[in-house]
């Protein structure tokens, strides 16, 4: 551990953690330019062994059977016996995952930040949490991309059970309403990937951004309202605006949060018909 | 110094917008329709003679660039769109245009569903729209309503599945979007199918063969990767890939090319898959052979100077149209240029016999004969055909880069026009 402070000035001395002045960025970027990192050509050319060494140390045993020259490639593209199940889609800071990563410790769970970054503060951040606290958080990762554009490069069909939508730009301008992360024609991606009975979770302290999100999921004919009883047992909805750091600074102005939870719904044959 | 040659390649670019010249055949091979710029060319092959176009849909005539043409419903259906923004369909039988759908975009695609009721076209923000052919146009009919969209990514082709169950486009993100085609696709088609996913460059063309034990049918795609993939819609799952530029052996035979791999700019296919035609961008057709996804190949080449720019089969694959030309081109006396060949000798009686390789028909053998070359390509002979084609070639692989390769930007070249941005800091 203490070759990890030396090896890393940003952190903190006495944490390890890593400090969020180092890590300054803009506050928005633009989803609709061209994107200049690599992005995996399908789901399963995700690299698991990367984002969680802990469930799929495929190197060290594999070195162990087969000779040292192992095609990295068959590696990768053997079917994972665990895959992803949460996303938290725009992850900033990663508060939330953090705080999912101990309330769910078998559940694979990946961020999604498109600034670069951020990104790298998330992944020291994580690092740090998993050499400070041995065992945990070795089910949190992150990627940076740009996930309205290439979800489903990173799940399958029906791979996710929860997706979150916390706080993201509420694009005022009605031109810029197609770069919101939350629109009708994205919805059928998320319908995609989310597993029937999957939840995705929205939260603003937008307004009018708020009732966006609510409209275009009310609208969607493979989402359904979650009833208010339900919300108030899941656990995972108080985290939404406590665990992120967008949501602390909203609580700390005082300001009023909009929810917006649905549950993906299997397409009903008379849906078509209607 | 590359970076003001970016700058200035862009201006150009902006300037004058070269179109690619289409081509497109009727299924039963009744009559051939060429694009280019913003004519429209058809020539009925069954009367032998030219067709006029007339328009009662009330609307103009294209005005833009022609980017989409195809036959549809068997086809009694033609379909032609561009940068006019306007979708124009036609029924075939009279060449009457039926209705003119006016598009808040660009138009980059357009497909009929196999039952003749739906026109669907895609524009350059990567929606999806569809318009219902149901007879009764009225008012409110006549506009198109969202089926589904590609986030930001222009999409470059759109095919029906052969049983109308699925949409599927392809776009420059090397993505292939396999979305379940509704009983009510005005409210929008939200179910996806699957992703195809593989290609490592834009996906250029698709199309769709089947099988008798295959009604469904499985897809083909090419892609700026050089290769075509062979597709399971319904599951998403790559079946077979062909390295076109290994199979049509430009890699041995010229190293330094290595570097620029030929992108598959066309595909073709006979809807049995007996036949595959394939346009590569450096050299050019070859077509091969796809029995039970076994593939064979023949390579037709057409010399350095011959680029086709589209392809078209009919059903039953005795002639492979191509057509080279591209509209407003900077450097020529007409402006517009535009030449049509025919191979043939494409289908054998069995695999084993097979000495009948496929020809390149003279100008006088191909069906219609120089009254049709007259229509479709405006003049029968074309004078200096070496220079022209040569001329049409460059202009064409521009053209082809523009509509299917993003623009990309150095790193400095990146800054700089970030630093330039005008748009920032109101502060709020």
């Amino acid at each position: 551990m203490s070759e990890k402070k030396k090896g890393n000035p940003k952190s903190n001395k006495s944490t390890g953690l890593p400090r969020k002045r180092f890590y300054r960025a803009r506050a928005h970027s633009n989803p609709l330019s061209d994107s200049h990192f690599p992005v995996p050509i399908a789901p399963s050319q995700v690299d698991y062994s990367l984002h969680y060494p802990h469930f799929f140390p495929s190197d060290e045993t594999c070195n162990e059977n087969c000779n040292s020259t192992i095609n990295p490639e068959a590696s990768i593209l053997k079917p994972h016996s665990k895959k992803i199940q949460f996303a938290d889609i725009g992850c900033g800071f990663g508060g939330l995952l953090i705080s999912l990563s101990t309330l769910f410790p078998e559940t694979l769970m990946i961020g999604m930040e498109i600034r670069d970054k951020v990104t790298e503060y998330v992944k020291e951040r994580i690092l740090a949490l998993r050499e400070a606290n041995p065992g945990q958080y070795q089910n949190v990762s992150v990627v940076r991309t740009n996930s309205m554009k290439y979800i489903p490069n990173f799940f399958e069909k029906a791979q996710l059970s929860k997706m979150f939508f916390l706080f993201p730009d509420p694009h005022f301008k009605e031109k810029n309403h197609r770069r919101r992360v939350i629109s009708p024609h994205l919805l059928d991606e998320y319908a995609y990937t989310l597993e029937v009975g999957g939840i995705i979770y929205t939260i603003t302290d937008v307004e009018e951004l708020g009732e966006w999100m609510k409209d275009c999921l009310e609208g969607h004919p493979l989402f359904e309202a979650i009833p208010e009883k339900e919300l108030d047992s899941d656990p995972v909805v108080k985290l939404l605006s406590s665990a992120t750091e967008e949501g602390q600074k909203v609580a700390r102005n005082g300001g009023q949060t909009y929810l917006a939870v649905y549950r993906r719904i299997a397409i009903s044959g008379t849906e078509n018909g209607e | 110094m590359e970076e003001t040659l970016i700058e200035e390649g862009g201006d150009v670019n902006r300037e004058i917008e070269v179109a690619p010249a289409l081509i497109s055949v009727h299924p039963l091979e009744k009559s051939v329709a060429v694009a280019i710029g913003s004519q429209l060319r058809v020539y009925d092959l069954q009367g032998d003679c030219n067709v006029n176009l007339v328009d009662d849909s009330g609307g103009n005539l294209h005005s833009g660039s022609i980017r989409a043409i195809c036959y549809g419903s068997k086809g009694r259906l033609f379909s032609s769109a561009g940068d006019d923004k306007l979708v124009k369909i036609w029924s075939t039988d009279s060449w009457h245009c039926t209705r003119t759908v006016c598009s808040e975009k660009r138009v980059s695609a357009v497909a009929i569903s196999p039952d003749g009721l739906f026109v669907s076209y895609a524009d350059k923000f990567g929606v999806v729209w569809v318009v219902a052919l149901d007879g009764t146009s009225s008012e409110a009919n006549d506009k198109a309503a969202p089926l589904f969209a590609h986030y930001c990514s222009i999409i470059t082709s759109l095919e029906f599945a052969p049983d109308g169950r699925f949409i599927v486009s392809a776009d420059r993100d090397f993505k292939i979007r396999v979305t379940v085609f509704p009983n009510k696709p005005i409210s929008g088609a939200h179910e996806i199918q699957s992703f195809c996913l593989g290609h490592t460059e834009f996906v250029s063309c698709m199309a769709f063969v089947s099988t008798p034990e295959y009604p469904q049918g499985f897809l083909l795609s090419g892609s700026g990767d050089s290769t075509v993939r062979l597709w399971d819609v319904t599951s998403g799952s790559l079946l077979d890939t062909c390295e076109v530029a290994a199979e049509a052996g430009l890699l041995e035979s010229n190293e330094k090319e290595d570097m620029f791999s030929p992108a598959v700019t066309d595909i073709c296919a006979s809807p049995d898959g007996s036949v595959v035609a394939v346009a590569i961008q450096r050299q050019v057709p070859q077509h091969f052979l796809l029995p039970l996804c076994v593939i064979t190949n023949k390579v037709v080449s057409m010399g350095e100077i011959f680029i086709p720019t589209s392809l078209g089969l009919s059903s039953s694959p005795e002639h492979l149209w191509m057509i080279t030309g591209a509209s407003n081109l900077p450097a020529l006396d007409d402006p517009s240029f535009a030449r049509v060949r025919v191979i043939s000798g494409l289908l054998k009686e069995s695999p084993d016999s097979g000495q009948d390789d496929p020809i390149l028909l003279e100008d006088s053998k191909i069906p219609g004969g120089e009254r049709l070359l007259e229509k479709l390509q405006g003049s029968v002979s074309i004078v200096k055909e070496e220079q022209t084609l040569a001329a049409a070639a460059e202009a064409v692989k521009t053209a082809m880069c523009n509509l299917l390769i993003k623009r990309q930007y150095s790193s400095e070249k990146r800054e700089l026009r970030k630093r330039s941005r005008n748009d920032r800091k109101q502060k709020q």
